[in-house]
This record gives C-alpha cells, structure tokens and sequence, in this order.
C-alpha cells in the first residue's frame, strides 16, 4: 500500500524545492522572529495576568512563536497542492502508479521536514537572545510536539487543498482558518484571560495543546499536563492525516 | 491485440455532456489521431483512459486493464504528455526525468541508462542540469515526451503535442513521434486540432465532434469519401437554381454551401472548371474566385459536421464555457 520509494522522492522534492528558494527560508523566519522580537521586547517590563512574576514574558513566548511558525508553514505546505495543480505538476503526479496515500505521506514527510528546521532555526536564534531550555530529554520531547503540530496541519492543509479548485481561496483559509487558529491558542498570551465562551473555543483548536505542550516540554509551565497534551496532539495529528488523505484520494487529478 | 479498448465511455459534468457514449478499438503498434476542435471532448477521453478522470458510464481499457479497475495497471502501462506542461519548474530537467523514474519503480542502473536514451532521443543532454523555468516552450515539450517514454510504456497517450509551438519545433516533434512509433513499437493515442497534424501522423484518426465521433478511419479513405479533388468558388447573386442544378449533375461528388463559397468534390476538378462557372452564369450567378486542391482532413471535417473547424471553435466556446460552470458548481 505504501511506496517507500514514492514517499521519498516526494520528500526528496521538497527538499530540493526548500534548499533553492532561499528568500522563502528567509520570508517564512522573518515573520516569527519579528513577532519575537517586539512582542517580547515590547511587553518585556508589563506583568501579565496568568504569568508569574519571575517568568519573563520572551520565555513565555518562544513556545508559542515556534507554534505559530510550526502553523503557518504546515497549513502552507499542505495548500501547496495547489501550486501543484496551478503549474500542472499535480497531474504527473496523479498518473504515477503509485498509491495516494504514498503521496499524501510524502508530502508531510516534506513539509515536516522543512517546518522542523525553520523551528530549529527559530529557536536556536532564541537562544542568542537569552532563552534557556530546562532539560535536553524534555527538548527532545518538544521536537516530538513539533512534529505533531506540523502533520497536523499539514493534513489541514491538504483538505482544504483537495476541496478548492485553485488558489483564489488562499486569503480566506489565511484569515478565516489560520489567523483564528493562532489567536486562539493561547500563543501570545495565557488562556486563563479569556472570558469563558471562547475558552471553550480554545479547547477545540489543536494548536492549543501543540502549544501547551512546547511550554510544558521548554519552560516547564502549563495548563494541562504534558502526557495530555501529546495524546491530543497524537489524535489531532492521525485524524488530520486521515481526513488528508480522504479528501485528497476523492479529488480528481484535473 | 487491443492497445485500447473503448466502449461506450461516457462522461458529464454536471448537466454538460463533455464525451458522449464513443466506442473504439486501437491496435497495438497504431498511431491513432484523436482528432475535433477545442472542447469537442478530446482531453476528457484522455484523462478518463489515463485515470485522472472517473468515466460518468461505459467501459474503457488499455492493454486489457479496466480504466475503473485496475488504476495502477494502467498507470504503469501508460505515458502521458498532457495539454499544458507538467513539469516541476524548480526542478533541472534531469531531476524531473529521475523523479518519474523513481515513481514508476526503476532501479538505478536502470534510471542512469533510460534517462541518458530519452535525453539523447529528444536532445537535451546538454541541458540536463539546468532549471526547466529557463527552458523554452519547445525544450519543455521535448522533456515531457522524454519523460513519458523512460519506463516504456505500452502505450503513450499525447495531449495536443505541438500545440503553441513554433513550425520548426513541431516539425522536429512531429518526427520524434513517427520515429518513436516506428521503431519503439509504442502505441501512440494524440489529440489535436491541426488536420494536417493529423493527416501527416496518424495511421488512423477519429473526428470529434461535441462529444460524439463523426468519423474514423485512416486520413486516406476518409478523403476518399470526397472523392477527387475539392473545387471551392466564390459567388456572388442567389445560389438556389444553380445549387438545383448542380445535385442533378451526376459526376459531382458532394456540393456543401457555406456562406459565398460552394465547395464541390469531383474527379479531374481541373477540367470540369470551365463547365461549372458555365453553368454558374446560365442560373444567373456570378463567379469571382475558382479554387482547385486535393482534399484534406479539413474538408472531410466540413463533409461531416456542415462547418469549419475554426466555426465550430467560435461556437463551441460557449458550450465551454457553459462546462467551466458546471465543473466549478461541482468541486464547490
């Protein structure tokens, strides 16, 4: 069912297509790093409700800027098909003999790939800033979080993708989908401020756990325990994948 | 042996009927013209015998794989240069040749030497590692043929192959294809809306025409069917009386009116010239243009559907038009 080949060469894509479009690396860092860096030097002195006092507010931000960047890129990467389709790549795609889903996994193994780096990068020049990691096991562990973010989003992606007929409909999935998705994961901020209605929205948005569970592996502080947060991460993910899958196996090629 | 095997393959989008209950047989080891003006349902017969498409009803085969069935036999079994390019533009025209390889299960000894063969086939060795977005519209069309043909497929199914390039390239594709089908022994399935693509390829050809096929048989017995030799004139005054006494006459073959020209085929046209403006000034009509040529598939095209091709792709625009709609509510 799976081709291992077929998986790879399509990951083998991606990375071909990342290494050679250096001003995309460049684009999809510089929007996180600036988030960072004002927002965190911005509120540097402010008290904020829900975070203690001797946990400045950069520390609590790098979580959730790597998850944002971890979003973005992932849900970009899944609509991606659709530059596929645009410049007619996607039907030569379509007529290998090769299993859907073998195309739909190596197309996240890309996406995971190139997302995980440009969070590496993010969080290396985090680093040089002053951020400080509790313990290496618990930063492997957030790797695993990170990786669980990007399939998700990545088999997000790939529905919508499977559902539009062309790109026209970027800007809404960006500003309907993407921009709410990030507001209400407590990225920027800690959900306890939230008034109670949209905390249950909260609650429905998978990169509230995703991120939860980087500051729970990173920094040591959370809203929910780390195992549960990877088990939400883990049924997010395999759901997204499926749906992905389901969508993409039922669009037509053309 | 059957290369294809077509019966009753139907496909609607929507309310629009796009191909309509057509049936046909391709021999192994045949070049066979799909043949019609644009949106007479060409492209959709190829992509539901390449799979990319579900059939609406009908059955359709290639090398004895059902279309519906057995998807990856058949898209192991198949080449495809679709209509417009499928080529992966950030890639070197190498990389897209190693990528196809790679999907279709080729080892690597395997690759190294068929992706060498079809580069040298089409030319393009010296170009292998540059970028396919730096390639002209020709080079591009090249790699694709180049591509289709690596894991050598039974058969080789080519969408409009020269459409948009220059005289010259398509002369240079045109004799890759014959070469290729010659020597390759590849069944080769195009589409085209140039009749003198047709007539100088095929073995055999298909006249499309919304969604139904018209005609189908070799270039040569379908000019046939005209007869001799095609005289067209241009008139001027009411053509009634003289269009009247043309059908009585017994050597000419078919008479078509289409606006001030009247086509007529018969033998020896050249000799009979002098006769018909005779009889053209007798019914009172004028003659101001005598045109005399051996038939091509363009006259077979107005014999059949009473148009030219260039007409029916004014008013098929609409009917397109009309299919965009359809589709787009569909995937809404």
């Amino acid at each position: 069912m799976i081709n291992k080949t077929a998986l790879y060469v399509l990951w083998l894509r991606e990375m071909k297509r990342f290494v050679r479009a250096k001003s995309r690396v460049v684009g999809a860092l510089a929007m996180p790093l600036f988030f960072l860096a004002f927002l965190g030097l911005g509120f540097r002195k402010m008290t904020i409700p829900g975070i203690s006092e001797d946990v400045n507010y950069i520390r609590f931000l790098v979580p959730g800027i790597l998850g944002m960047s971890l979003l973005f890129s992932s849900t970009f990467g899944g609509l991606s098909v659709l530059w596929d389709k645009e410049f007619g790549f996607l039907k030569e795609i379509m007529v290998a003999p090769v299993s859907r889903v073998s195309i739909v996994l190596g197309r996240i193994a890309g996406g995971v790939t190139t997302a995980l780096i440009q969070s590496v990068l993010i969080l290396a020049i985090s680093f040089l800033m002053g951020f400080k990691i509790i313990s290496v096991l618990l930063f492997l562990l957030s790797l695993a979080f990170m990786v669980l973010i990007s399939v998700t989003f990545l088999g997000l992606g790939l529905i919508f993708a499977s559902k539009m007929k062309d790109i026209q409909g970027f800007s809404i999935v960006m500003n309907f989908v993407i921009f709410p998705l990030f507001f209400l994961s407590g990225a920027l901020y800690p959900l306890e401020n939230f008034p109670a209605w949209l905390r249950y929205l909260s609650h429905i948005d998978p990169l509230t756990y995703g991120i939860d569970g980087l500051r729970a592996s990173l920094i040591g502080i959370s809203s929910y325990s780390i195992v549960f947060n990877l088990l939400m991460m883990v049924i997010f993910s395999s759901v997204m994948i499926i749906l992905g899958t389901y969508f993409f196996e039922k669009s037509e090629g053309v | 042996m059957y290369a294809i095997k077509v019966d009753n393959l139907t496909k609607k989008f929507n309310d629009v009927v796009a191909v309509d209950h057509i049936s046909f047989i391709v021999d192994a080891g045949e070049l066979f013209g799909l043949l019609g003006p644009n949106g007479a349902g060409k492209t959709t017969v190829i992509n539901m015998l390449s799979t990319l498409l579900k059939p609406t009803s009908g059955y359709g085969a290639v090398v004895g794989f059902d279309i519906s069935k057995s998807k990856d036999d058949v898209r192991c079994s198949i080449g495809v240069v679709f209509q417009e390019p499928a080529l992966d533009i950030k890639l070197t025209g190498r990389e897209n040749l190693e990528f196809h390889a790679m999907m279709y299960g080729l080892g690597k000894e395997e690759r190294r030497k068929r992706i060498k063969e079809v580069l040298e086939l089409v030319e393009l060795t010296e170009k292998e590692s540059v970028l396919v977005e730096k390639y002209s519209g020709g080079m591009k069309r090249r790699l694709e043929i180049a591509r289709g043909l690596i894991h050598k497929p039974k058969v080789l199914f080519l969408d409009e192959p020269t459409l948009g390039l220059d005289t010259q390239t398509r002369r240079h594709i045109w004799n890759y294809i014959k070469k290729l089908n010659k020597e390759g022994e590849v069944t080769i399935i195009l589409t085209s809306h140039y009749m003198e693509e047709a007539d100088f390829l095929c073995d055999r050809v298909a006249i499309m025409d919304n969604g139904k096929f018209v005609a189908s048989d070799s270039p040569e017995k379908l000019k046939d069917i005209l007869g001799g030799d095609v005289v067209s004139m241009e008139i001027e005054g009411d053509p009634e009386s003289l269009m009247g006494q043309l059908k009585s006459l017994e050597w000419i073959e078919t008479s078509t009116k289409h606006g001030e020209v009247l086509s007529l085929t018969m033998e020896k046209g050249e000799r009979r010239i002098p006769q018909l403006i005779n009889a053209a000034q007798k019914n009172g009509v004028n003659v101001t243009c005598v045109h005399l040529r051996k038939p091509s598939l363009e006259d077979v095209f107005l014999h059949f559907t009473g148009r030219t091709i260039r007409e029916q792709e004014a008013s098929q625009s609409e009917r397109n038009r009309a299919m965009i709609r359809a589709r787009m509510g569909r995937r809404r």
